[in-house]
């Protein structure tokens, strides 16, 4: 997936629950319908955490990788 | 016998604009839930998880109200404020439990401030969120805060007494009634 298409980043790294995801929602209201969302976390909660909440929002997890210690996930807003 | 003519219909139907706001209104109250929690206590260990939880929860589109009532209220104090209370009993009160979201005390260990300064050591090195950031938060995502009438007319604390972010003061049939029409309801 091609960097240009990442609508915003949220850096969430070294962050602990419940924060990631907080930020995340705030920055999903900053982006239209349908843009991409990429989010940086070191929170190893956070893998469950945004497949919940993705599912609780209705947002789309559309990519999930581990960098080191970085969790990085792609969602495309609802 | 002479058929009607039928004149040719279009392939998309127009849709009403109105009709479609309803049904996107209708969409969205359906797609709404809801979660309250009662803050009961004022200390660090439950105030915490009430503002993780309500932050949380307004973070993924679930509509948050926490009802603020007895000890609770104490941490709802604005920062300037520091004894709250009209009577000696309200003052003194207020004197020794210290209000404010700075001043939490834990429901056990607290050792005369000890247990407190090392969960705040603990939290900074952990890059935890404090409760101040997570109530700026609730307040950021909407989460409605509403303090307990009888709560402040006990402890003597009056609206400008609490954050400009509370809501209108109510009492225990507004509880209930928040309560039993959530999906889910939290007493902390």
């Amino acid at each position: 997936m091609a960097v240009t298409d990442i609508a915003t980043t949220v850096d969430a790294k070294g962050l602990s629950c419940p924060m990631p995801i907080v930020r995340t929602a705030q920055a999903a209201k900053t982006v239209a319908s349908g843009a991409l969302i990429e989010v940086l976390a070191t929170d190893p909660g956070s893998t469950k955490d945004f497949a919940a909440w993705c599912r609780s929002t209705g947002n789309e997890l559309l990519e999930q990788s581990i960098d080191g210690p970085v969790y990085r996930f792609v969602i495309r807003r609802k | 016998m002479t058929t009607p003519t039928v004149e040719p219909t279009a392939d998309v139907l127009p849709i009403d604009p109105f009709v479609a706001a309803f049904a996107q209104e209708e969409e969205d109250a359906v797609a709404t839930k809801q979660l309250v929690i009662v803050n009961w206590s004022g200390e660090l260990d439950r105030i915490w998880p009430t503002l993780i939880l309500a932050s949380t929860a307004a973070a993924s589109g679930v509509q948050c109200k926490v009802f603020v009532t007895f000890w609770g209220l104490l941490p709802f104090v604005k920062d300037g404020v520091r004894l709250t209370g009209e009577n000696w009993m309200q003052k003194m009160l207020s004197f020794m439990q210290r209000p404010g979201i700075d001043h939490l005390k834990l429901s056990k260990m607290n050792f005369v401030g000890m247990g407190p300064w090392m969960i705040g050591k603990l939290r900074k090195q952990y890059k935890i969120a404090s409760p101040r950031e997570l109530l700026e938060a609730c307040e950021a995502l909407g989460v409605e805060f509403i303090p307990c009438q009888m709560s402040m007319d006990m402890f003597g604390i009056k609206r400008e007494d609490l954050i400009d972010g509370m809501g209108e003061p109510a009492g225990a049939a507004t509880a209930i009634e928040l309560m039993t029409e959530a999906n889910a309801s939290l007493f902390i």
